[in-house]
């Protein structure tokens, strides 16, 4: 607790007087006398101990001085109103420099001794000064002082060491020395003993500096030689024949030759780049790069991305109260593919194939550079119209190199549009009455590039023609009640989705509306004509090709192709099966692929279906129709063949192809097909047939036992005693604060109390000081009364004895 | 315009001075006329006259004698006026009636709501005495008139019966209605001899299905009444052979727009075992009328589950009725005292049928299986089944047993609902995937669910935001230029 006082008056110790006191404290604290130990009852271990010495007496002193210095002042100036002012100029104005200050002062002492205070001093000057000292009072002192310096300075040895060697003179030089170096600092007589021992140490300081002065330079010397000599290894194996060179020469005499090869030494050396590769190489590291993206692919159609990217149940403390309380959320972002560099290399390389192999055609037709990007549909249109698809190409090619995002801030969005500009392109191409599917073919290569470039503005934009079709379609069905199956153009936006996203993942944004949209156009819309048909069975093609690596269950795509198969009998009860919702057992729109001409059905051969049929098959003779309608029925064949394959592993196989089985072996009339029909059929039922039958009992997944809530308490560690623990930070702080203020009032009313009792002190003695004087005087004066009385006493005596 | 004006005169000769009455006759001839707005004009004209002329009390009130008879009579001037005019209203009345059967609906519409102009005034003012003394007549043979208009047997009536549906709000004239309506149903078809009669038959179902019956018995004196000829009505409509789609739109509305209003619903019970029997669609409807009949007027029907089991056909889960019925099926079962091996086949049968069903109808029914399973534990063996045979060569479920105790259900296993784990949609392969673990205790909530649509479905996924859009990295070569591309094999680009 005495501490802070102590601190305190330590702080406000004037400097000027701490030199002296330091040594002083130094010898009170050698006294015994002076030191007062506070004795612990308790060896504590690791206890730090502050105040286990204290100095009692040197404090009060201390303290005694200061109030004398302060307090005292003050209560003996308390009557007293007088103050002192400050008049000299600027002496408290912070603004103006010492120089600029020292001006000012030096002007106003001119102004005011300014007019001659004597009139009868005719040649009165200016007082010439030095330092602030006028040079006639130095004239007057200099010579004196000056010889005496000089000889002394020179020629005298210095106090320390004649007194080492020479006994020093004794007491009275050093007496002397100390009192015109130190004025009042007294110090003690050093003894001879102590001060050679002073002087061996300084020199043998002295001696150990220089020494390690030459060590380090030694080490950094070495130091230099070894990085010089690890630089000249690589010069030796990187250019052995210039190396050597240089050491010849250099031997005779360094040239500016040399020179310049040393500079070049140091300078850095251009590293050699890695060496091509060599095509086994590429096509290693091809492989490895197709490796793991098939190994994503695969991660993503099991959906193993979305579990990890689930939030794992986190380890629940015994203490978890389960209010749902989570301190920190997941933020982890799912993994993607790493491609898109590569797409973009892939994308230069391949776009620029075409425009090389085409030059020579087109030297003719010149065609501007530069491109911009077209700011709207029409735009866009009118720059491809009445070009070939080799000229569409490189314009596309073009804009997309003039308009690299890496150019300008802007282009990123413009051939983001570009990819809408040229679906929608597409999409008109394929609803024209002769739809344009070579270009077609051909426009997918840039719209593959641009998708790479652009993943979210190609999903959305082909999202955004999704939903317009499933609206469309749901808005006819709320209408009509039916709806039809839709035109050329969105056949091939489902055919350019498979191509541009990975079709197997578990969920996607692009590819999964795309599933839900072909799964409703297998069971809304209603089957009516060839046509529709036909374009069933591409969209059932489109299935497969979608499912054809994840092997996912269709069932609108068995039921599809069981009611194609159904409406290729003569019209009868259905047995053994049953068809669902756009096909009907019974009813209009049977036997649409029911062909009976005999001459028809051997005069067909299986021919690949054009897509343009789709717009236009009313021109088509009826002979030709047979044969569509046969190919039709060949493809549901190899459809069917194709889905055994890819289903065969489902546990439920033979129940998902019963129905399908049961049509095939029953009801279709093989025997009237032409022989490459049977085949079809054949090889169709063939797969559906050598499958094993194979059930074993489903067994649930184990449950984990969940552990028991319990509720016990809390328990910490205490490693260290006596600190206190706990809390947050903030109330640690708070805890610190409320002990420093109680330490520090404890500690000003101490010091008030000493105050006070310090001027009742210097009170009682005034007074006391006041009675003696009083008391003095009163003896005074009594003692010279009674002198008096004495001597007149005396007077009297001898007046009566006279 | 002037025509308009030369009628409008003749109404006010007719009826400002008795000596120009036999203009009235002028008016009659153009109510039968050919042209059309001659005809308006004086339906319009008629509906005034005759108006003001009930309500000055200037037609013969009682029986009226034929007009000969009347004329040559000895009565009084005034009453032979009066008894003459009546006639003339007589005639007025049947051309309005024909008019009802006119081609324009303009004219149908002015003609009904004439004579229900002169139902209302007739019954303030009776013509014909009432039979006890005090209490008051209603118009019937007016009203009659009206119905039948109503009740073409040639041609579809609606539009003017949904103008009609106003007057149904006032409870003599629905009372009056349906009494009418009763009589038309056992006139008419007993003419034609069970033959159905399209529409005749739908014109009467839209005039009576929208009638609102009141609720309380406080609302009208006569509730009984009300409620047995209501009853009435229905049962003699119902007696004769409906048409398919008729018959789904009375069993549509069968549950709380008629059976809740019959005096005996009991009576119904033939009708509806009927349709329960005929199968498809109609079966699947009828099941609500039956479950009300069960639940709250104690029917006992055997072989109700077998029945409702031999229902579960591919279509149900194409159906428009889906909802509904799986509501319905969902309540059948949720008694937790039927047996292990009628739910087990009902289980095992829903989930062979969901091979050929559509997504939203699988997001539905495979909670409900999970239901199911939580309702009856006995059935859990059809998931897990530690020790049973190894390698089966069939399904031990037999799909084409009628019965459900011999379907052998409870020896076999899921097979499908763990094809379904397989399933293209990301949904139902998850919620397939919940089968594999113990399920919770809860119930999953239904609701939500039954009335699933595919387009509600596809939206919600287009509308999810994307993360991150995976690409295809396999370079495009062209259309169809993929490897093993199925398109190459069977379609050209031409």
């Amino acid at each position: 607790m005495g501490k802070a006082a102590k601190r305190k008056r330590k702080v406000s110790v004037p400097s000027t007087a701490k030199g002296p006191v330091k040594s002083a404290m130094a010898m009170v604290k050698s006294n015994p006398f002076e030191v007062k130990v506070n004795r612990q009852k308790f060896n504590i271990l690791g206890r730090k101990t502050k105040n286990d010495v204290g100095l009692p007496g040197v404090s009060r002193s201390k303290a005694i001085k200061k109030r004398t210095q302060t307090l005292l002042k003050e209560y003996k100036e308390r009557e007293k109103t007088n103050v002192f002012k400050d008049k000299r100029f600027g002496e408290y104005n912070t603004k103006i420099s010492p120089e600029e200050k020292m001006i000012r002062r030096f002007t106003l002492e001119r102004q005011k001794n300014y007019g001659k205070k004597n009139i009868y001093n005719l040649n009165e000057d200016e007082e010439l000064t030095h330092y602030g000292q006028s040079l006639a009072e130095i004239e007057k002192m200099n010579d004196i002082i000056d010889s005496d310096s000089d000889t002394e300075e020179r020629g005298t040895l210095s106090a320390e060491l004649t007194a080492a060697h020479f006994g020093g003179g004794g007491g009275l030089l050093r007496k002397k020395a100390s009192s015109g170096q130190q004025d009042e600092e007294e110090e003690k007589p050093k003894s001879r003993k102590e001060l050679i021992e002073e002087m061996i140490t300084k020199s043998k300081q002295e001696k150990q500096e220089r020494q390690t002065q030459r060590e380090s330079a030694l080490e950094l010397t070495e130091k230099l030689d070894n990085d010089w000599k690890e630089i000249q290894t690589l010069i030796a194996r990187k250019t052995p024949k210039s190396e050597k060179k240089d050491k010849e020469v250099e031997k005779p005499k360094p040239d500016e030759y040399d020179m310049i090869v040393r500079e070049l030494g140091f300078e850095m050396k251009a590293k050699p780049s890695e060496r091509m590769k060599t095509e086994e190489e590429l096509a290693k590291e091809e492989q490895a790069r197709l490796q793991k993206l098939e190994a994503d692919r695969l991660r993503r159609m099991h959906g193993l991305d979305e579990q990890a990217n689930k939030k794992k149940p986190s380890h629940v403390s015994a203490d978890d109260l389960a209010d749902g309380f989570i301190l920190d959320k997941d933020d982890r972002r799912l993994l993607s593919y790493k491609v898109r560099r590569i797409g973009l290399e892939v994308t230069s390389v391949k776009a620029s194939s075409p425009t090389s192999c085409s030059k020579q055609d087109f030297c003719l037709v010149s065609f501007c550079f530069y491109f911009l990007v077209p700011e709207s549909y029409e735009t866009f249109k009118s720059l491809l119209a009445g070009r070939t698809i080799e000229q569409q190409l490189i314009i596309l090619d073009r804009i997309q190199k003039c308009n690299h995002p890496s150019l300008a801030v802007g282009n990123k969005a413009k051939l983001e549009k570009l990819f809408g500009f040229l679906l929608e392109y597409i999409g008109e191409l394929a609803t024209l009455d002769l739809p344009e599917l070579r270009t077609i073919d051909k426009l997918v290569l840039p719209l593959y590039n641009l998708c790479q470039m652009f993943p979210e503005a190609a999903s959305d934009s082909i999202k955004f023609i999704l939903r317009d079709a499933a609206h469309d379609m749901e808005e006819l069905i709320e209408v009509k009640g039916r709806a039809t199956l839709p035109g050329l153009d969105m056949l091939i936006y489902l055919k350019i989705t498979s191509l541009l996203f990975p079709t197997s993942d578990f969920m996607h944004p692009v590819v999964t509306p795309a599933f839900m949209y072909m799964s409703q156009l297998l069971t809304k819309c209603r089957i009516t004509t060839l046509q529709d048909v036909i374009k069933g069975l591409f969209i059932c093609c489109l299935f497969l090709e979608y499912v054809s690596l994840s092997k996912r269950f269709v069932p609108e795509l068995i039921n599809f192709l069981l009611g194609v198969l159904h409406i290729s009998l003569p019209k009868k009860r259905a047995q053994g099966y049953t068809v669902v919702h756009p096909f009907s057992p019974v009813g209009k729109n049977l036997e649409l692929l029911l062909v009976c001409d005999k001459k028809d059905l051997e005069s067909w051969q299986k021919q690949n279906l054009p897509l343009s049929i789709v717009t236009r098959l009313k021109e088509t003779s009826r002979t030709e129709m047979n044969h569509i309608r046969l190919s039709c029925l060949a493809l549901c064949f190899d459809l069917i063949k194709k889905c055994a394959a890819l289903y065969e592993s489902l546990p439920s196989f033979h129940e998902i192809m019963h129905p399908v089985r049961v049509l095939l072996t029953q009801h279709v009339p093989v025997n009237e097909y032409p022989e490459k029909m049977q085949e079809w059929y054949h090889s169709a039922l063939k797969e559906l047939e050598n499958k094993v039958k194979q059930y074993t009992p489903l067994i649930s997944e184990k449950k984990k036992p969940v552990p028991l809530k319990q509720y016990t308490p809390k328990i910490v560690k205490v490693l260290e005693f006596g600190r206190k623990q706990g809390g947050s930070k903030k109330e640690q702080e708070r805890k610190q604060l409320i002990q420093r203020h109680k330490r520090e009032l404890k500690g000003a009313i101490r010091e008030i109390r000493k105050d006070n009792q310090f001027l009742a002190r210097m009170q009682l003695s005034e007074i006391m000081e006041r009675d003696s004087a009083r008391k003095r005087k009163v003896k005074e004066l009594l003692g010279s009364l009674s002198a008096q009385e004495g001597e007149w006493k005396a007077m009297k005596r001898k007046r009566g004895k006279n | 315009m002037a025509r308009a004006a030369a009628v409008a005169d003749c109404v006010q000769a007719v009826l400002g001075s008795r000596a120009s009455a036999n203009r009235v006759f002028e008016l009659l001839e153009l109510l039968g006329g050919e042209d059309e707005e001659d005809a308006a004009c004086a339906a319009r004209a008629c509906g005034r006259l005759f108006g003001a002329l009930l309500q000055r009390g200037e037609l013969l009130a009682g029986p009226l004698p034929a007009e000969e008879a009347c004329l040559a009579g000895s009565g009084s001037a005034e009453d032979k006026y009066k008894a003459w005019m009546r006639h003339r209203y007589q005639e007025c009345v049947a051309g309005l009636a024909e008019l009802m059967g006119h081609g324009s609906f303009r004219l149908k519409e002015l003609a009904l709501c004439t004579l229900m102009r002169f139902v209302e005034l007739e019954a303030k003012h009776p013509l014909v005495a009432a039979e006890p003394q005090g209490s008051r007549t209603f118009p019937r043979e007016r009203l009659k008139v009206v119905v039948d208009g109503l009740l073409p047997i040639n041609e579809d009536a609606s539009l003017l019966i949904s103008r009609f549906q106003e007057y149904m709000e006032y409870d003599d004239v629905r009372y009056f209605v349906i009494k009418a309506v009763t009589g038309s149903i056992a006139q008419v078809m007993q003419k034609t001899k069970e033959r159905p009669l399209p529409f005749y038959q739908q014109n009467v179902f839209s005039l009576i299905s929208p009638i609102n019956m009141p609720n309380k018995e406080s609302d009208m004196v006569k509730f009984l009444a009300h409620k047995q000829a209501f009853e009435k009505m229905w049962l003699s409509f119902l007696k004769h052979k409906l048409p398919a789609g008729l018959y789904k739109k009375v069993l549509v509305i069968m549950h709380d727009s008629i059976l809740p209003y019959m005096n005996e619903p009991t009576l119904m019970i033939d009708f509806l075992t009927v349709a329960y029997g005929i199968g498809g669609a109609i079966s699947l409807l009828a099941l609500n009328g039956l479950f009300i009949l069960i639940h709250q007027h104690n029917l006992e029907y055997p072989d109700f589950y077998k029945k409702l089991y031999s229902l579960l056909d591919p279509s149900i889960y194409h159906v428009k009725y889906r909802a509904r019925f799986f509501h319905l099926t969902d309540l059948f079962l949720s008694s937790s005292h039927l047996p292990a091996y009628l739910v087990a086949a009902f289980i095992k049968r829903l989930s062979r049928l969901a091979l050929t069903a559509p997504p939203e109808a699988l997001l539905m029914i495979i909670p409900f299986i999970c239901n199911l399973f939580r309702r009856h534990p006995a059935c859990s063996v059809l998931v897990h089944r530690p020790n049973g045979p190894a390698g089966m060569s069939e399904d031990p479920y037999i799909m084409e047993e009628e019965q459900p105790s011999q379907s052998r259900a409870l020896e076999s296993s899921l097979w499908e609902i763990q094809t379904l784990q397989n399933h293209y949609h990301p949904d139902v392969a998850k919620a397939a995937a919940v089968l594999n673990h113990s399920l919770s205790e809860i119930e999953d909530d239904l609701s939500g669910l039954l009335e699933l649509s595919a387009y509600e479905l596809f939206d919600k996924e287009v509308k999810k935001k994307a993360i991150d859009v995976p690409l295809e990295f396999e370079q495009v070569r062209g259309l169809f230029g993929k490897k093993n591309d199925i398109f190459a094999e069977h379609f050209t680009l031409d």
